[in-house]
């Protein structure tokens, strides 16, 4: 019953769509309020539905109810409750209803917090998110209905892949689609301010909040993913520029190059057509992901050429709504008055380098990723473009963006002087300079590992370089620096945090060179060195978990006699599936971490194993962790909650406008 | 500095990106791609010794064998033509005779495949894809196999 009704929300959530796809937009045109203000109720009651779309099948996952193909699929009624709800978003269907509520969770959160937004702007903005919302509710409804039923309900469910029951798989999806689908509201913005026409600071303004949302949950979304693969896969690798993943990574990298470029729009009304356009792409490669994971056209070629369906219906999606708002920017842009202008040394033009070199390598990750399907498709030679092709080309990119990104953050506005800035750098290089030599001396190993490190600790250095300037400037004493700290807007240090960010992930990348790995067969009691530990193998012991059967290999890591950890990593097996999946044993050691896999345990209790020595490995997480933070900080800023809510209005009634 | 010239700079900066872009893409590309055969397209194709590969297919039954530690050999099939294939190092789990593969590496001289990564990513149906299409090109491949062996 509950089932059915959700499978009738999701259709009464479609029409409330459409419906407010077309009564905002005709409003804005004919400047009827009445219309316009359908907009925020029936984006907050398609949330609503949406919502209980999603609760209902999250219901017959939970209680196992195998009258429904997708639970059947993808469930198993040992399965641990955990696993049983995040489930829901390990399949298609399920995973696109995920995609939708996210979208109109969006939605509704513009309906909710915009109050202050120019009336037709909010109007136009909700509208356009409905778009997306029908193109997708329509998706799901007629391909992918997660609420089918089976004539005959069977007595078991075939189980989740072993994989993706992990609690990794519990955060990581989510918090990808917050990002990924939360572009979808800068698209709406760039194409609701198309339709009316206003391409101004103030549309830059009231965009800047939620491109860094969905810049924010991206990034944490991409790192959770990349810490998953890490563990799960038993492989020790933390990207392998799969497809599915450099999906995720392009929407970023745009999102990247939008929170930039937004920021010169905003302050000094340049860059608008420049803008516009990363908003509509940032959003367009969050469809174009969607298209590549979801079409199964990466499965295969062929299976998407026999099956296309879902693929068309997405592909179909894409060209109406990428070629749709390329066509309303190319009608509009002509109209477009100039902006303010500025010296190519200046914040501003540090800025387009940076969404020059962004979008470039955006570029390269795009045509590696695609080149492959194309060529396929075309003339039936398969290749792969793997690491090699992406380190040759996206990495001699990103290298001067990290050169230059300290810079950016010194230099003024309008005009800037160069060499007063490598000035101010000058402590920075000459820091980075002495830590590679420490760092030549002390530790040697591969070359690209010492000066890559010597550039992340110039990144770091860099971006506090202005902060430290404007906090000690002027005399040392704990009053006037925690004043000074206190005046300072939040942003700039939210600006210093993400910058940072990266370089700490760029140190915890350049110390994969120091690591060691040993791949060996061990026989319980036996010991093997890795690094600077000592690994005793002690033995090897069957467990039984709620939904799988385990062989434990119970491993002691010593420092120098003295015992660091203890380790199990395990093979399980998984009978609903027939599967087999290691559960790797991971110790984190300060910031570096033993990593060890085990695999085809023989009857004497010998098993092979694969360890690996990863040094200072964690940073590559916690500069993710460190970048979204400074994300936040930025939120918490003043001049980006003008887009968001105005608690203050009830305090303040006289005064309805936040002071800027 | 006028609108004209600001213009300049950004279109000169902006082509200089992107041909500097491509430029290692064209040079990533030619160097870096690695084909996929199977063992019946290797036989054909005769790729020049050295030359970076993937072959796939099913690991054939019985030529599984075990040399001194953690180095094997086994044969990959697509039950036209077999390769022999040597590696050295763990086996993902997966890996089972009769099951698909996808091995990396350099072609010997003497027609054995010198693999230095088995590839342990599988799709949903556990039968990496190039392995599927190789197998449906040789015929010995049944619509609806792999949804049987899995929706068992």
């Amino acid at each position: 019953m509950i089932v059915e009704t959700g499978h009738y929300a999701l259709v009464l959530a479609l029409a409330l769509a459409l419906v407010n796809s077309i009564l905002p937009v005709w409003g804005s045109i004919k400047g009827d309020r009445q219309l316009m203000a359908v907009a925020p109720p029936a984006a907050l009651m398609g949330f609503g539905l949406v919502a209980y779309a999603y609760l209902a099948l999250t219901m017959a996952h939970v209680q196992s109810d195998f009258s429904l193909i997708n639970v059947v699929e993808n469930s198993h009624s040992a399965k641990p409750l955990i696993y049983k709800i995040t489930g829901v978003w390990g399949n298609h269907e399920g995973s696109m209803l995920l995609w939708v509520l996210v979208l109109s969770l969006f939605a509704a959160a513009v309906a909710v917090f915009s109050r202050s937004m120019p009336e037709d702007l909010r109007a136009n903005v909700l509208a356009v998110q409905s778009w997306i919302a029908a193109a997708f509710l329509l998706f799901i409804l007629l391909t992918s209905n997660p609420f089918a039923r089976l004539a005959v309900a069977p007595a078991e469910g075939n189980d989740l892949n072993p994989l993706l029951q992990d609690p990794g798989l519990a955060i990581h999806p989510p918090l990808l689609y917050l990002g990924y689908v939360g572009l979808s509201i800068t698209y709406s913005f760039a194409a609701a301010a198309l339709i009316s026409g206003r391409i101004d600071a103030v549309f830059a303004r009231y965009v800047r909040p939620w491109t860094l949302i969905a810049w924010i949950a991206l990034t944490l979304g991409i790192a959770m993913g990349s810490y998953w693969a890490y563990y799960t896969l038993g492989w020790g690798g933390f990207w392998f520029w799969d497809p599915v993943e450099n999906a995720s990574l392009m929407p970023w990298l745009a999102a990247t190059a939008l929170l930039h470029c937004t920021a010169v729009m905003e302050k000094r009304e340049a860059l608008k057509l420049w803008t516009i356009f990363l908003a509509i792409l940032a959003f367009s490669l969050s469809l174009v992901g969607t298209f590549l994971v979801r079409s199964g056209v990466l499965t295969s070629v062929h299976a998407f050429a026999s099956d296309p369906t879902r693929g068309v219906f997405i592909l179909l999606i894409l060209v109406i709504f990428i070629g749709g708002s390329f066509a309303l920017f190319a009608l509009r842009a002509g109209a477009l008055k100039q902006g303010g202008l500025f010296s190519p040394v200046s914040r501003e033009g540090a800025l387009v380098l940076n969404n020059l070199l962004l979008t470039t390598c955006c570029a390269t990750v795009f045509i590696g990723t695609l080149y492959p399907l194309a060529l396929e498709a075309v003339t039936g030679e398969k290749i792969s473009v793997g690491p090699p092709f992406f380190n040759l080309t996206f990495v001699p990119l990103f290298i001067p963006l990290f050169i230059l990104m300290p810079f950016g953050q010194l230099l003024p506005w309008k005009r800037g002087d160069l060499a007063g800035v490598a000035q101010r750098l000058a402590i920075a290089f000459a820091g980075a300079l002495i830590f590679t030599a420490v760092v030549a001396a002390w530790r040697g190993g591969p070359a690209v590992s010492v000066i890559l490190s010597g550039i992340a600790f110039y990144v770091i250095a860099g971006s506090f370089v202005d902060l430290g300037r404007r906090v000690f400037g002027g005399g040392i004493s704990a009053g006037l620096v925690s004043q000074r700290v206190r005046g300072l807007p939040r942003h700039a240090f939210g600006t210093a945090f993400a910058h940072a960010g990266i370089g700490v992930t760029l140190l915890g990348l350049a110390a994969t060179g120091w690591g060691a790995e040993k791949i060996t067969t061990l026989k319980p009691g036996e010991q093997v060195e890795i690094g600077p530990y000592e690994l005793t193998f002690e033995s090897i012991v069957p467990r039984n978990g709620p939904n799988y059967s385990e062989l434990v290999g119970r491993t002691v890591i010593r420092a120098k006699g003295v015992v660091a950890a203890t380790i199990e990593p395990a093979t399980r097996f998984y009978p609903a599936r027939g599967m087999n999946r290691s559960e790797a044993g991971i110790a984190t050691l300060g910031l570096g971490q033993v990593y060890m896999s085990i695999a085809d345990a023989a009857p004497n209790g010998a098993v092979n194993a694969r360890i690996f020595w990863k040094p200072l490995v964690a940073l590559i997480w916690i500069g993710a962790l460190v970048m979204a933070f400074g994300g936040c900080l930025s939120l918490s800023d003043r001049s980006f909650r003008v887009g968001i809510a105005r608690r203050a209005r009830k305090v303040q009634a006289p005064s309805p406008q936040p002071a800027e | 500095m006028t609108r004209r010239k600001r213009r300049l700079v950004l279109i000169a900066s902006a082509l200089a990106a992107l041909g500097l872009a491509l430029g290692l893409i064209l040079i990533a590309l030619r160097d870096n791609i690695v084909f996929f055969y199977g063992p019946s397209e290797l036989a054909q194709k005769a790729p020049h010794e050295g030359q970076r590969l993937r072959i796939g297919g099913l690991v054939k039954q019985g030529s599984l064998k075990h040399e001194g530690e953690s180095a094997v050999r086994f044969a990959v099939t697509d039950t036209k033509q077999d390769v022999e294939v040597t590696y050295t190092g763990a086996l993902p789990d997966l890996f089972r005779e009769g099951q698909g593969v996808v091995a990396e590496g350099t072609l010997g001289s003497d027609k054995i495949f010198h693999a230095d990564s088995i590839l342990a990513k599988h799709d949903e149906r556990y039968m990496p894809r190039e392995v599927a299409d190789a197998l449906k090109k040789q015929g010995v491949w049944r619509e609806g196999e792999e949804s049987a062996s899995v929706g068992k």
